[in-house]
């Protein structure tokens, strides 16, 4: 469930980091082609790459300046922050991690979530940040996240997710974490039941056990281009059959061939896509 | 006999013990002297195992867990079951062998079972993927367990999977997709649902035939968010590390109680289930009984608030003012 490992190939874990950081000097290379971009450029695109249009990683509070009107987000259970229910130490202390993780993010935990206005349409919206601790889903995450999928259901709103979570089920939090998958599905099953309808928006990328739980569950599920989205992650899968993975292999064009997935949709369409969804499911 | 081929390293002195007790015993000349030295060892044998089963640290647990010779779910059909009337195939795709299910018969009562299975010979293995169930496997148990539902049947779900299996067909046919569904559905089947981690609780894979109104683990099985291994790997770097993950990862029988994740946690025979499968398998039908006629004895609005509540409460936090 857990696979943190998305970060771990040498190739990857380069970028990644850079990513993370703080905008630093004029240029940055894009992640996927490796051109030079004027950083100004890349994020009036919202961090797309002007020259193979790879999307790069947004931040979950420029996920919201992107999809919600502008002003219209009201945050929900702004104050919920982290534990370490297992006194989980690694090669570094949870609790400690956690503190570096918030001061470096700005977030407290991987997730936000409220409610929003997409193109006049109020909406109930989560989005998780794989900045922080890849992303992965803990008490927070999958406590967050049900609150807004039980508000949802109980005000009728459509309700949107975005997620961005390599990390699946967060291990620090053992088997806490892996329950909330369960917790997040069966208020998802109520939300169901109450007609409701979801969109759930899988980024770059969503893995392991928030792929296996509610990011799989929308109505519609849409997936920004050339994503990383599965199950295992492709190191656990190379390490167990012993041979090279097929290219393209759990990417949203490989979702999308295979029929798990309704759209992809470049970043600059998502607003009025998610609008233009509601206008045909939504009440 | 159970328990003889395969030894953890930790069972060395029960093992001792046993062979002393063997060569006393092929004596052909007995004296009451040999009777009584006999019967000091049994003594012995029973402190000792009970000594080293009492306080298996979290990694020894794993291995127990993982012990060849522990009753799988096969054996439970054998054991616990009157009948079992196999249901084959997803209607999709194929009939996934580590994950089974079926119609089975406990006393009175007709259910439906579903569990992982691991084989027991090589090739059992092999065919079943060591008990890594495959997309087919969370569809075939996700459509028997909506018929049982549709009948007013029980469901009993045996977990034993180190994981569901990573591989390509795995992801090209919806692995994560397939498992989020299950758990969505399993939680809003009308009908009592009873889930046993009878080995290993190997995260997703487990989860997704683990949602039920009562969700419980035996003495010495394992459930886990990752696979010590996995965790070791991606945390620590390394495999080597698997030790101090299974410590870190609080998966014993013990603390999943105390952290109020586990309903029941089932008693082993003494020295595990794998040294006696019948007193297990007797153990597992006391309690699925009890359990069966708790939740019938429910109404369906209430069980399933109950269920909803059960997982809604998971998952400690801290919920204070923000602090700028």
């Amino acid at each position: 469930m857990a696979t943190g490992e998305t970060k771990m190939s040498k190739e990857q874990a380069k970028p990644a980091r850079e990513k993370r950081g703080v905008p630093s000097g004029l240029w940055l290379s894009c992640e996927d082609c490796g051109a030079m971009i004027f950083r100004k450029e890349c994020e009036r695109l919202m961090n797309v790459c002007p020259e193979c249009g790879f999307h790069m990683y947004l931040g979950a509070r420029d996920r919201i300046n992107t999809v919600l009107d502008a002003g219209t987000f009201e945050e929900w259970d702004a104050d919920l922050s982290p534990t370490d229910p297992l006194g989980f130490t690694d090669k570094k202390k949870y609790s400690e991690r956690i503190v570096a993780e918030q001061k470096r993010t700005g977030l407290r935990d991987a997730a936000l979530t409220g409610s929003g206005m997409v193109r006049a349409r109020r909406v109930a919206f989560g989005v998780t940040d794989s900045a922080f601790i890849m992303g992965s889903m803990g008490s927070v995450v999958g406590e967050k996240l049900t609150r807004l999928v039980e508000r949802a259901t109980s005000e009728r709103l459509p309700l949107i997710i975005i997620s961005g979570s390599g990390g699946g089920a967060r291990m620090h939090e053992g088997i806490f974490s892996l329950m909330q998958m369960a917790k997040v599905s069966a208020a998802l099953a109520r939300y169901d039941e109450a007609q409701g309808l979801f969109i759930s928006v899988l980024t770059n990328p969503t893995m392991g056990g928030v792929a296996a739980s509610f990011a799989s569950l929308g109505d519609i599920i849409f997936a920004e281009p050339k994503a990383l989205i599965g199950f295992a992650g492709p190191r656990t899968i190379k390490a167990t059959i012993r041979i090279e993975l097929p290219k393209g292999f759990q990417t949203s064009e490989f979702l999308l061939e295979h029929g798990y997935i309704d759209r992809i949709v470049q970043r600059a369409d998502l607003k009025s896509e998610i609008a233009r969804i509601i206008d045909y499911c939504g009440k | 006999m159970p328990g003889y081929d395969f030894r953890l390293p930790f069972e060395q002195p029960i093992f001792e013990l046993q062979e002393q007790i063997e060569t006393l015993e092929a004596n052909e000349t007995t004296s009451p002297e040999l009777r009584e030295r006999i019967r000091e060892l049994r003594k012995q044998l029973t402190e000792t195992t009970k000594a080293i089963y009492n306080h298996l640290d979290p990694w020894e647990t794993v291995q127990v867990a993982r012990h060849k010779e522990r009753p799988k779910f096969t054996d439970y059909l054998d054991l616990v079951f009157d009948e079992f009337v196999e249901l084959h195939g997803d209607r999709f795709f194929g009939d996934d062998r580590a994950l089974r299910a079926g119609f089975a018969k406990l006393d009175e009562y007709k259910v439906l079972v579903v569990g992982h299975e691991k084989g027991k010979t090589l090739k059992e293995r092999n065919e079943c993927y060591f008990g890594c169930a495959h997309p087919e496997g969370y569809r075939k148990a996700m459509q028997k367990m909506a018929l049982a539902a549709k009948y007013g049947l029980p469901i009993i779900a045996m977990i034993d999977t180190p994981g569901a299996y990573p591989g390509i067909g795995a992801e090209e046919r919806g692995q994560a997709m397939v498992i989020a569904q299950s758990m969505m559905e399993m939680s809003r089947f009308k009908t009592p649902i009873i889930c046993v981690v009878i080995g290993e609780g190997g995260s997703g894979g487990a989860l997704g035939i683990g949602v039920g109104d009562r969700v419980s683990i035996l003495q010495h099985a394992y459930y886990s968010v990752i696979s010590p291994e996995g965790c070791a790997g991606i945390l620590w770097k390394s495999h080597n590390y698997a030790e101090q993950a299974a410590q870190a990862l609080r998966i014993t029988s013990k603390h999943l109680s105390e952290m109020g994740v586990v309903d029941d946690v089932i008693e082993e025979p003494l020295g595990g289930a794998h040294r006696d499968h019948h007193q297990m398998a007797g153990r597992m039908k006391v309690y699925l009984l009890k359990t069966l006629r708790e939740l019938l004895r429910k109404p369906t609005d209430e069980l399933l608030a109950q269920r909803y509540e059960k997982f809604r409460r998971i998952g400690p936090y801290l919920e204070t003012q923000p602090t700028g």
